[in-house]
Formats: C-alpha cells, sequence, structure tokens
C-alpha cells in the first residue's frame, strides 16, 4: 500500500542522505521525495512516498524514528489530508495543435507560463493521479520534457506536525 | 580557561572520565596529539593498526559498561577504524571514535588523507557529526557520549578537521553538565498494562520459556534476570550474546540457543507455548527458518528498541523500555501475587526439557588421541575457575568457548557477535586486561583469525598486558570447512593456508612466551603454566582435531528441531562414539 511520510528534520548538512542512505541500504521503496526549510530555518520539512506492507511501512517509521536528526514524523496515509504536486511540462506547440494544448490545460486547471512560436511550458499542481492524467491526456508525441517535484502534504483540519 | 580545539577535545574526554584512549597519530591529529603530550590524566594507547584501537576501546565497554574511546588520523586511518566501528553497532557497543579530518578550506578537493568519514560511517554509526566550528567542539563531544551510552547504545564518530584543533585559536572552555536535544530523547514509558498482559501470559504458559540476550548484559539487568527466572521457575536460554547474563552454570540455564545452541535449549523454543524475549532481537543466527520458528508459541519481547520490535517476528506483547526497569517492575509484581497457575503443567515441561538435555548434546569422543578443542575449553574453564574474561574470534573457536566456557557473569564473555569479525580477539583481549589487571583474560581464537590482527602482540607487550592466547590450531579455517564439508561435498575452496607461521617463533620475536602444544596430556600443564606466568603474555598454539566440527548445527534455512547432531537422538549416553 501507498504511504506518505511527512518528517521534521533537523536542516542540517547530510541530514538527507542520513535518510536517503536508509532507504537504499535496507531495500525500502521510494516513489518520490522533497525537502525544503520550514518557517523555522533550523527545521527542514521532508515527504516521502513510499509502499510496502504494513509490517515493511511499520519499520520504515521505526528506522526513521531512530535517526538522530528525525525531530517528529507522521504517516499521512494514516488520516484524511490533502497531496500536491507541481508538475512542468514543455511541449511542442505549432499551430494544428496549439488551440487543443491551451484547451487540455484549462480543462485541467493549469497554467501555460512560457510561450515560443514552437512550444508551450505548462505548470500543473495536483494530486500525484491528475498529474498522471494529464500526461497521458497529452499526445505523448508532443512532450519535450516533464519535471515533477514529488508529492508534498499536509493533514486535514486542526491537527498538525510542528514542534 | 581559554583552550584551543585541540585541547578542548583533551579536557572534555577528562571531563567524560575517560581512562584510556585508543589511537594511532597521523597529519590530521598531530595537534590533538600535541595535547596529549602534554597530559597525564589520560592514558594513550598506541595500537598497531587502528582495527586494533576500535576493537580494544569497544572490548573495554564490554567488559566495564564505560563506553571506549578511539582516535584516529583522516583517510586512512579513519577507513582502518570501519570494521571496528561496523562491529560496535552490530552489538550495541557504547563507543566514541574521533577521526581527524583534512582542514575545512580543503574538504572536498581530495586533499592528501582526505575521505568522506561521515559518509562511510553513516551506515553503522549511531549517529555521527562533522565539526565545523571551534565553538561547536565540547557540545558535540557531549552529545556523542551522550548519544552512544543512552537508549540503545552504539558508536558515534565525530570528525574533526584539522584547523579545528589549531593552536592558534584559543576560546572559553566550558564543558557542558548535561545536553538535550529535541530530536533525541532516549526515555521511554512506563507500559504498566503491557506488563500485566504479559505476566498473564507467563503465568498461565504451560511450556514457557525465557530467551534473553545482549540486551541483560548492556543494561546491567543479570541480578533482575537472575530474580525473574528464579521466581518462574523457566527454562531460560542466551544468545550469543547474552552468555553470562544468566549463570550457566544454574539448573535453569538450558544453554545458548540458535545455529550451534543446544538440542535442549532449540527443542524448548520450537516446542513453546510461550516465550518471553529480554533483550535480543530475533536474529537469523538465532531463527533459523523464519516460516517454521517457535510454530506453537506467543511472545513477548522486551527492547529498549522499538525498532527490534516485530522486525522479523511478530510479535505479540511487545514491551519497550529498559530490561532492567521492565523486570524489576515485572518483579515486584510477581513478589506481590505469589499465586502460580501453571505449576502442574511446569513439572510436565521441565521433565520434557530434561528429557532432551539427558541426550547430553555437547559431549565428543574424550578418548581421541587428538587433542579435541571443547577438551581444551573445558580445561580453560578448569584452571581459571571459570572466572576469565574471555574474548574470541569468530569462527568454530568461538562457537565452542561459548558452549563449554560456563559464563556465570556478565561481561565476561567478550566477542563479535553481530558483525562477526575475524581479528576481534587479541586487541579485545588488550582492552580488558588495561580495564581489569588483576583479572585473567584469555583470547580463544584460531590461526586464522589471530593473523587477521597479530600486529597488536607488540602493543601488549608496550603497554603490559599479560593476556593469554588460546589458539586452537586445526590448520583450516574451521569454520569455513566445516560448511563446506556439509555443504560442497568437502570441496574445501581455501579454507586452508599452505603457509602457516610458527606462533610460538612469532610469540617470541614480540617479546612474549610461546608454547606449542601437540598432545591432549600437555594441554592441562601449558594452561596451568600460562596463568602462572603473571607478568607475561602468553601465546599457547595448540594443535587441535583438523576435522572436528561444532555441534548441534542447525543447517541454513532448517527449523530449530531439525539440528545436526553429533549424536543421533534416542542414542543411549553412554554408547560408544564414533
Amino acid at each position: 500500500m501507498r504511504h506518505i511520510i511527512s518528517i521534521l528534520i533537523e536542516n542540517e548538512s547530510g541530514a538527507l542522505s542520513r535518510v536517503a542512505g536508509l532507504f537504499s541500504a535496507r531495500g525500502y521503496n521510494i516513489q518520490s521525495l522533497t525537502v525544503a526549510p520550514t518557517e523555522d530555518p533550523s527545521l527542514s520539512r521532508m515527504t516521502l512516498v513510499t509502499w510496502g506492507s504494513d509490517e515493511v511501512v511499520d519499520q520504515i517509521t521505526k528506522q526513521l524514528n531512530k535517526l538522530i536528526d528525525v525531530v517528529k514524523l507522521i504517516d499521512l496515509a494514516d488520516a484524511p489530508h490533502i497531496e500536491r504536486e507541481l508538475m512542468l511540462v514543455k511541449v511542442t506547440a505549432t499551430a494544428p495543435t496549439r488551440e487543443e494544448i491551451k484547451r487540455l490545460v484549462d480543462i485541467f486547471r493549469g497554467k501555460i507560463i512560457d510561450v515560443t512560436p514552437l512550444t508551450y511550458v505548462i505548470e500543473m499542481t495536483g494530486s500525484t493521479a491528475k498529474l498522471d492524467a494529464f500526461v497521458l491526456a497529452l499526445d505523448n508525441t508532443h512532450i519535450i520534457e516533464v519535471v515533477r517535484s514529488g508529492s508534498i502534504g499536509i493533514s486535514r483540519g486542526e491537527k498538525g506536525l510542528h514542534l | 580557561m581559554e583552550l584551543s580545539g585541540a585541547e578542548i577535545v583533551i579536557q572534555s574526554l577528562k571531563d567524560e572520565g575517560v581512562e584510556f584512549l585508543f589511537g594511532y597519530p597521523g597529519g590530521a591529529v598531530l595537534h590533538l596529539y600535541d595535547a596529549i603530550f602534554q597530559q597525564d590524566d589520560i592514558k594513550h594507547i598506541l595500537v598497531r593498526h587502528e582495527q586494533g584501537a576500535t576493537h580494544a576501546a569497544d572490548a573495554y565497554a564490554r567488559a566495564t559498561g564505560k563506553p571506549g574511546v578511539v582516535l584516529v588520523t583522516s583517510g586512512p586511518g579513519a577507513t582502518n577504524a570501519v570494521t571496528g566501528i561496523a562491529t560496535a553497532y552490530m552489538d550495541s557497543i557504547p563507543l566514541v571514535v574521533i577521526s581527524g579530518q583534512v582542514s575545512m578550506p580543503v574538504i572536498g578537493s581530495d586533499a592528501f588523507q582526505e575521505v568522506d568519514m561521515i559518509g562511510i560511517t553513516r551506515p553503522c554509526v549511531k549517529h555521527n557529526f562533522l565539526v565545523r566550528d571551534v565553538t561547536q567542539l565540547a557540545e558535540t563531544i557531549k552529545k556523542a557520549f551522550y548519544i552512544a551510552t543512552t537508549g540503545r547504545p552504539g558508536p558515534v564518530v565525530v570528525d574533526i578537521p584539522k584547523d579545528i584543533t589549531s593552536p592558534l585559536i584559543k576560546i572559553p572552555y566550558v564543558y557542558p553538565k548535561s545536553v538535550s536535544m529535541r530530536s533525541y530523547n532516549p526515555v521511554v514509558e512506563d507500559q504498566p498494562e503491557q506488563i500485566q498482559i504479559a505476566l498473564d501470559l507467563l503465568l498461565n504458559a504451560k511450556r514457557p520459556v525465557i530467551y534473553s540476550g545482549g540486551g541483560v548484559i548492556l543494561g546491567n539487568a543479570s541480578a533482575e534476570l537472575n530474580e525473574f527466572a528464579h521466581l518462574l521457575g523457566f527454562p531460560i536460554t542466551n544468545t550469543l550474546m547474552g552468555l553470562g547474563g544468566f549463570p550457566a552454570t544454574d539448573r535453569q540455564f538450558i544453554g545458548m540457543l540458535g545455529m550451534h545452541g543446544t538440542y535442549e535449549a532449540n527443542m524448548a523454543m520450537h516446542e513453546a507455548d510461550v516465550i518471553i524475549n529480554i533483550g535480543a532481537r530475533f536474529d537469523d543466527r538465532v531463527t533459523g527458518k523464519l516460516t517454521e520458528f517457535c510454530p506453537y508459541a506467543r511472545f513477548i519481547h522486551i527492547d529498549i528498541d522499538p525498532a527490534s520490535i516485530s522486525k522479523t517476528v511478530k510479535v505479540h506483547v511487545p514491551i519497550v523500555g529498559e530490561v532492567k526497569q521492565v523486570l524489576q517492575q515485572m518483579i515486584a509484581l510477581l513478589k506481590a501475587n505469589k499465586a502460580r497457575t501453571n505449576t502442574q503443567s511446569l513439572e510436565t515441561w521441565w521433565s520434557q526439557v530434561n528429557e532432551w538435555r539427558a541426550l547430553n548434546c555437547l559431549e565428543y569422543d574424550r578418548d581421541s588421541l587428538l587433542i579435541k578443542p571443547q577438551y581444551v575449553i573445558e580445561q580453560l574453564y578448569a584452571v581459571t575457575k571459570g572466572d576469565a574474561y574471555v574474548t574470541s574470534d569468530v569462527g568454530q573457536h568461538q562457537m565452542w568457548a561459548a558452549q563449554y566456557y560456563h559464563f556465570d557473569k556478565p561481561r565476561r564473555w567478550i566477542n563479535s557477535g553481530g558483525l562477526g569479525t575475524m581479528g576481534f580477539g587479541l586487541p579485545a583481549a588488550i582492552g580488558v586486561k588495561l580495564a581489569f589487571p588483576d583479572a585473567d583474560v584469555a583470547c580463544v581464537t584460531g590461526e586464522a583469525s589471530i593473523q587477521m590482527c597479530i600486529q597488536e602482540l607488540s602493543t601488549a607487550l608496550q603497554y603490559k598486558t599479560p593476556i593469554k592466547i588460546v589458539n586452537l590450531n586445526n590448520r583450516y579455517m574451521g569454520m569455513v570447512r566445516q560448511w563446506q564439508e556439509f555443504s560442497y561435498e568437502s570441496r574445501y575452496s581455501h579454507s586452508y593456508m599452505d603457509t602457516i607461521p610458527d606462533f610460538v617463533k612469532l610469540a617470541e620475536a614480540y617479546g612474549h612466551v610461546g608454547i606449542r602444544i601437540d598432545k591432549p596430556e600437555e594441554v592441562r600443564p601449558a594452561l596451568e603454566k600460562a596463568f602462572a606466568l603473571k607478568d607475561r603474555t602468553v601465546f599457547l598454539d595448540i594443535m587441535t582435531d583438523r576435522t572436528e566440527n561444532v555441534f548441534p548445527m542447525i543447517e541454513a534455512g532448517k527449523a530449530h528441531h531439525d539440528m545436526k547432531l553429533r549424536i543421533a537422538p534416542g542414542t543411549p549416553i553412554d554408547r560408544e562414539l564414533a
């Protein structure tokens, strides 16, 4: 099953590699991993999407908690939560398809943020599934490159991951 | 008090109460060595190879319970220490390793003797630090000791660039009295409900077993384990790391369990209905085939590390906590409630266990004209009255020492259990002897293992640590040969050496006493002579039976009840041995 683990970690050099190293050393799966400082610059927030059986994910959270730099973590998949991912897509957009792509972007509520006579760059946010659907909907031959941020997530309601 | 970085390191170690610093100098730590030169409080032990430093410090920690401290230079000094760090990590030994690093401005430039020590050690330390600012030094060292010694202990590396220790920069020194970290809190809350559930399970068990490990020794909970086991009257087995946590000569002790555990211990585990794991971790050498491990048992597991619980074996009653405290709470409840629900079934269980025990699975050919390694360990036990510190290397000799030296006290059996590091025994013996100069210290080893850190014989002379090396010389890497015999149709691929040094001459060349022993009747007198030579290191090169194997044995992928025995089950004990 897919899990989205949110981690508050000391914003110190090497902290990211401790997490990444743990996953490779113990053979855990990583689908995506994003990290950036929080409003408190001494802390980073990491979002890690992984999958595995309940036993494996239980071990993953325990092993993450064992890392000295990890301050706190939660598995967002345990409760209602919101997930977003940012994607930038560069596509060829010439006369016959320019309008069509524009309409598709509007349907998916994306934005075209760079325009040249031959290309568009499209900005799109949403769940991973929505971004997958958009990529699928684009004619493959139009895609020049796809950049995705990996998911970030936050729990719904009053609960939050903070110190 | 204004101190340089180097002086701060040394002063911090003094303030931590460090007695011995095991190390080896080099370019990146020259400032530190200059500071060591100018003081007498901390005794520096100059090893001959950094691996030896880590093993000696590690064994010092295992024997005393205090953290071991190591100082090595950057680059090769640091990488040589890695095997010892990983050894300590696998056995949860508190170690603080200070490594030199190239100066801050040249880090990352492939400078001379530069290696990314933080990166290299990351997977085999509890934590590591790169000190980037001299003002952080004292606090970082404090944190290192705090992390290494609390919770589940482990090694911590402090990597210090050379310019941080410069004598030119002096800053005010204050060693923090305590340290707190928002990301690390080793204190765990009491779990009275779990403890009650566990006790109910135990008191209603029909075929219970206590299975205890190294956590009892690390957590200084041996007295509590004794009381707990005696209150319940259950059979108790120890892991390799747990030996001495419960007295081997106690009637309730049914021996070590696992791959080379006793018949009675493994059979009891297999048939048990309730097993309480106290400070052990269901290691694969203990469990054998996981899907057939203890098929009838419900498990209670006490461990300080939540990640150890239900990692490989699903546990029914997890109790996260320090073994000592949890056992104290259980003992108090057991004493308050004298009712025992299972007296009758416990009697039946014991008669079954004793039936297995009567098989006498550790019996061997005592009439052999060759020296049996088991006999050597039994004689070592007799000569030292069971009261020696015994270090070992890794292989058959290690298993025989574990099986035939009946450890009655904790911290007496010093071996590399998790990582299985050949070369551990000799430097370990030096570390133990430094801590306990008046105690008998024996290193049980083999001719292959001993050669992996043989250079430390020189250290043993320099620091006058008279240890007794019991070299079970079978001219084979015995355990490799045993596996090749059983699993590779006796194709002994590279499990022997065409050339083996003359260990007697070698010992003498290093300034020690060497004795070669070829006949069984020479074993006892030689051991007596060796231990009588109080102020000399003695190398006993004992020519043992080349083809002796370690039994019982659970082969890889087999279950506990599927043991290879020297004696077939059901055979009368007094029958003639082949």
